[in-house]
């Protein structure tokens, strides 16, 4: 079968990759690429483990074609750290103990990054609706939640 | 029809581990030739912390920083043996085993020092900052990092221990069939507050009171992870999740997460936790299980918090919508 080429910015670097037709982005990302962050929990869009963001916007990428995002600009959460300094809500993830096996955590921040994108003083309300594609199956999800509203804080303070 | 409250309470006696011949485990411990010790085991961190505790415990054994332990669970084929990550029983197996390791290896560490500071090795202690001194005479030292080189360089000795976990088989008495499962129980009780609409069957959990008697916290921070998180898998096992509703019939059983169900970030009981520690004879440094333990005493107690508020006993898990219809269907029949 013919090849496809597709051609995006992953965490702002380029990227060009021959990939069968039908292939996911997930699975492009993952065994293509090198970039295991996002994880396949379901593969069928019922667990948000493999959520990255494309374009701002959050997104599925089991259910998302390689093929589509030609162009596209891409986050994962390997893509957040600064020179070796974590992201506020990865930061807040680790002091929140918000992670326990971290299976759901790449998809959880993904989530909770758009959240706080377009809403950079969340109320909790707010904080669960953005987590409830989110399956985790270890934390009882409340200290992923205070992780979230604790990066929020830390970021308007820096902007303060 | 209505909207009813009830309150349930539960209290449990949790075994730590089973008695299935014994259930051993066993861990290696060595140092490097800079004084770093590794921990070898079988034993799976699943993201339950298992391997910070294995270094707490022996960095405590050895006397020197956590930070200078390295812990390889990596692979069961080349490690030594273990029964597994369960039943709560990770942190006192494993933490046995590596304690009695570890304790062989600071012996030998102790008995190199004691060559190169030209004493007994009884007369040394550590600092737990990575050096080893004579007892009363602190001014007389040696660093770990220079022990482990005299051992591996010059004296040919190696730092390293062996250790293992097994308590006596326990067969059931042919009369009463009594028997000991276990050495170990952590204790634990719950009262759930429940909401039920009698007319739908359906269950609200608002809160949740846990108290956990796990022996002794050797991390507070994780146990509280763990508590938070089997408290809210409790109420999940109580109202949710099943594989096989019409066992064993696999009709109707959940194929993925739209049909597995758990309750999500939305559906969160108010979750109260409180700690007692209480330190077991035969654990290491008094620890009990809290892992498996934990996620328990909430299933009793949301089934009597059922009973309390609309009269119907639900002895099935779980305790689904369609089941409290059934069981108020018969009780108005009767
Ligand atoms: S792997 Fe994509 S939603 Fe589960
Ligand atoms: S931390 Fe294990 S699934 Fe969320």
């Amino acid at each position: 079968m013919a090849k496809i080429p597709v051609q995006f910015t992953l965490n702002g670097a380029e990227k060009a990759e021959f990939i069968d037709g039908g292939t996911t982005l997930l699975n492009a990302l993952r065994d293509k690429i090198g970039d295991t962050s996002p994880k396949g929990g379901c593969h069928q869009g019922t667990c948000g483990a493999c959520s990255v963001i494309i374009d701002g916007e959050l997104r599925l990428s089991c259910l998302t074609l390689a093929e589509t995002c030609n162009g596209a600009a891409i986050t994962t959460t390997s893509g957040l750290s600064q020179d070796g300094v974590l992201h506020p809500l990865q930061r807040a993830f680790l002091d929140a103990f918000a992670t326990q096996c971290g299976f759901c955590t790449p998809g959880m921040i993904m989530a909770a990054k758009v959240l706080l994108d377009h809403t950079p003083d969340p109320s909790r309300d707010d904080v669960v609706e953005a987590l409830s594609g989110n399956v985790c199956r270890c934390t009882g999800y409340e200290p992923i939640i205070q992780a979230v509203l604790t990066a929020a804080r830390s970021n308007s303070q820096n902007a303060a | 029809m209505a909207i009813r409250r009830g309150r349930g309470v539960a209290a449990i006696n949790y075994p730590t581990g089973m008695n299935l011949g014994g259930d051993p485990t066993q861990a290696l411990v060595h140092s490097t030739p800079t004084g770093n010790f590794m921990v070898t085991l079988s034993s799976v961190d699943l993201g339950q912390g298992m391997k910070q505790i294995m270094a707490q415990i022996c960095a405590e054994t050895i006397g020197v920083p956590t930070d200078r332990v390295v812990v390889d669970t990596a692979d069961t084929d080349t490690g030594p043996h273990c029964m597994g990550t369960f039943a709560s029983r990770g942190t006192h197996r494993a933490g046995n085993a590596v304690i009695q390791a570890a304790r062989e290896a600071r012996q030998v560490m102790l008995e190199v020092a004691a060559e190169e500071l030209e004493v007994n090795a009884s007369d040394l202690e550590t600092d737990g900052q990575g050096n080893i001194l004579v007892k009363g005479a602190p001014q007389r030292s040696i660093s770990i990092f220079d022990v482990a080189l005299s051992a591996h360089f010059k004296r040919g000795r190696s730092i390293s221990g062996r250790g293992m976990f097994l308590i006596p088989r326990s067969y059931p008495e042919k009369e009463t069939g009594a028997m000991k499962p276990s050495t170990c129980y952590a204790h634990a009780c719950t009262v759930a507050e429940v909401e039920v609409d009698d007319e739908t069957g359906e269950v609200t959990v608002l809160t949740v009171k846990n108290v956990f008697e796990i022996g002794r916290a050797l991390n507070p921070k994780m146990v509280e992870q763990q508590l938070v998180g089997g408290s809210w898998m409790g109420i999940s096992h109580a109202l949710y999740e099943t594989t096989e509703p019409y066992y064993p019939d696999r009709d109707h059983g959940g194929t993925d997460f739209n049909q597995y169900l758990m309750p999500g970030p939305g559906d969160l009981a108010q979750t109260e936790i409180i700690v007692l520690e209480r330190p077991s004879a035969d654990g290491p440094f008094g620890a009990k299980g809290p892992g498996e333990m934990c996620a328990n005493p909430q299933i009793p107690a949301v089934a009597n918090a059922v009973f309390d508020a609309v009269g119907v006993r639900i002895d099935t898990l779980p305790i689904t919508p369609e089941r409290i219809l059934r069981a108020l269907k018969a009780q108005a029949s009767n």
